[in-house]
């Protein structure tokens, strides 16, 4: 930890700490703005289900007591915010009674093994292309053919997905068209049920790989242009080492630092964008969780699902900046940045 | 090789020099801005050659397949729908005079508000310092990191419809940080070079070097941080219009495609129900896109080639 100054931990965990907090207050105040009581939406339920309700008035003053909403709204921050520090988000409306927790603890690994999957293969395809790219003795096929395809990078995964979709699964059949596992699979560490994740999951991770390569090739472009003409690339030259191994250890080694600080600002997208596709493909994460849940006006859950994402995020970004001087030995923070 | 050769092709040298003299006359651009400025035009001039009552459900038969295909039931395409219709009798054609351009509309309204703000944070940050500077900086640095589209998706959920306006407001409320750090970064080095501390010597007023010293330099920048917040306004305005958010009674790309996939459009091969607005999306980004690339090659002349 010897790299890391004080201040600057200080200053990090600051920042970690007020994003958390103010994402968690926006999320709670929206829907007290809102004029919408969700005790008459969950009476609407119970009506639709048995067809009419008697004491609905006291129904209603029995579900606010219930859900907490009939306290001073400072309680009710607080005990929401102490709630969401244990990741305590009360009870699912449409699934009753089965706690938010609950339900996001059987998503999250599912959309954080996917991420992580798409993550790891779109890094390091993509600052391998755009180091080709510049390199002058990558194969001419590498120059023409990455330009041609880097046109798809800013078309959000959610589009690519749904082609992908109509032509792998609904007209070809290679692959599912929905779901995270087959349903003739009992889930376990057994090997059918491993290949249908696998069989499953190839779709989604090949829609955010194909669209978000390029996010990272492009950045890699620009900075190897600028690594390029630097003095010790030249030296390296004159030394006659192997180009692969000056591509490989002085240029990328060099440009790469700057992609992992662009990493940490693009993950918020990654993950916005991820959302929408498992949405798409009704994979079993965090997507369809909030799908079902805006279906369902299942708000306990909206909050859940939109808190622990911004979580995530916000821990990713702490985790990049701090990791940043261990990469980049160069980098000394000083006690104002 | 002859002289008449040579002479050729030194002046087409010469040509591709003088070209590049002016940065902003560069291939990317124009035809990033021709690909927007085409979707933009079939939204203008449709509204005035095409029957736009058509856009209501009912008003059409059902699941038409576009001019010279055969859908599943074995109906040919018809003049009357040339791009075919949807699961709810819309036909496409109006469906898209109509959608294209207010998706792109909820991306230029969101970001010029953002752009707006940022430009005036981020001067400010830059220029005053001190208490000021810190606390723009880190209202940046926090809200940066909160990915719009889950406050967005709370929001939507909890007040019902939006109109266009409403939304793109509140998508504007997430795109001004970028720039505000960039310009605030901007602004930072250049308090720092000759020409403004020249200026400052020979007691130019503050807006005097904000306006004529310096927004001249930051124009490139402002324009592809322009451009970037479009594409993550409409990437967000369609990401919460797939999720059955964002407006409900307005045609926008983006509630097309989740119509479409809520039918099942994609077992049922109706290909152009879906396909249609992912295409045109797909062509406003590449626009987006291009754009952006061509103002890089502006603002960073180590990019512009002579090939």
């Amino acid at each position: 930890m010897s790299r890391i100054p004080r201040d600057y931990l200080i200053n990090r965990l600051v920042t970690l700490v007020l994003t958390v907090l103010i994402a968690a207050t926006i999320i709670w105040i929206i829907p007290r703005l809102s004029p919408v009581d969700p005790a008459e939406i969950a009476l609407g339920r119970m009506a639709a289900g048995a067809g009419s309700v008697a004491n609905s008035e006291e129904i209603l003053a029995q579900l606010r007591a219930n859900m907490g909403i009939d306290q001073p709204l400072i309680v009710q921050y607080l005990k929401y915010i102490s709630g969401a520090l244990v990741f305590d988000f009360g009870l699912s409306t449409a699934a009753f009674p089965t706690p938010v927790s609950t339900l996001i603890l059987n998503a999250l690994p599912w959309t954080m093994g996917l991420m992580i999957l798409s993550l790891l293969i779109t890094f390091f395809i993509g600052n391998l292309l755009g180091a080709l790219m510049v390199w002058e003795r990558s194969p001419k096929l590498v120059k023409v053919a990455i330009p041609a395809a880097m046109v798809f990078t800013s078309i959000p995964p959610i589009l690519s997905g749904l082609l992908l979709m109509w032509i792998f699964a609904a007209k070809l059949q290679w692959f599912p068209l929905t779901g995270a596992y087959s349903i003739f699979v009992e889930p376990g560490w057994t090997w059918d049920f491993v290949t249908s994740v696998l069989h499953h999951g190839f779709l989604p991770a090949l829609s955010i790989v194909v669209v978000t390569f390029g996010f990272w090739a492009l950045g890699m472009r620009g900075l190897m242009i600028t690594v390029q003409g630097e003095d010790y690339v030249k030296l390296a030259e004159a030394k006659g080492l192997r180009p692969r191994y000056i591509l490989y250890r002085y240029m990328i080694r060099n440009a790469i630092l700057p992609q992992i600080t662009a990493f940490a600002l693009k993950i918020g997208l990654l993950i916005a964008g991820q959302v929408l596709v498992e949405r798409i493909f009704a994979y079993n994460g965090m997507g369809k969780l909030l799908y079902d849940a805006i279906l369902n006006q299942d708000f306990p859950v909206i909050q859940g699902v939109s808190y622990v994402i911004i979580l995530i995020t916000a821990l990713s970004v702490f985790l990049v900046d701090l990791l940043y001087p261990f990469i980049d030995p160069r980098i000394r923070h000083e006690a104002n940045t | 090789m002859s002289t008449a050769n040579m002479s050729r092709a030194e002046r087409r040298q010469a040509r591709r020099i003088r070209r590049f003299d002016n940065p902003w006359l560069n291939p990317k651009l124009i035809w990033g801005a021709s690909l927007l400025f085409s979707i933009m035009i079939i939204g203008i001039v449709g509204r005035f050659l095409w029957d736009l009552d058509l856009v209501f459900t009912g008003s059409s038969p059902l699941k038409l397949p576009p001019l010279g295909f055969e859908n599943l039931r074995g109906q040919p395409g018809v003049i009357a729908h040339p791009i075919g219709t949807d699961g709810g009798g819309r036909d496409m054609l109006a469906m898209v005079i109509i959608g294209a351009p207010n998706t792109l509309f909820v991306g230029l309204l969101a970001s010029l508000i953002g752009m707006s703000i940022g430009i005036f944070l981020g001067f400010s940050a830059g220029f005053l310092g001190g208490r000021i500077d810190d606390t723009i900086r880190v209202g940046a640095d926090v809200m940066i990191t909160i990915p719009p589209l889950l406050i967005l998706v709370v929001f939507q959920s909890a007040f019902g419809d939006v109109t266009l306006t409403m939304m793109a407001l509140l998508i504007a409320g997430f795109v001004w940080q970028s720039p505000t750090r960039l310009i605030r970064a901007q602004v930072l080095s250049m308090k720092q070079s000759g020409y403004v501390q020249m200026a400052q010597l020979s007691g130019a007023s503050t807006t005097h070097i904000m306006f004529r010293e310096m927004m001249p330099n930051l124009v490139p920048y402002l324009f592809g941080s322009f451009i970037a917040s479009v594409t993550t306004s409409i990437v967000t305005a369609v990401g919460l219009e797939v999720l059955g958010l964002g407006p409900q009674r307005i045609p926008t790309l983006g509630r097309t495609i989740y119509e479409a996939i809520n039918a099942g459009a994609l077992i049922q091969n109706l290909w152009w129900w879906w396909g249609i607005p992912t295409l045109l999306l797909g062509v406003i980004f590449i626009g987006l896109l291009l754009i952006n690339l061509g103002l890089d090659e502006v603002s960073n002349p180590r990019l512009r080639r002579l090939s």
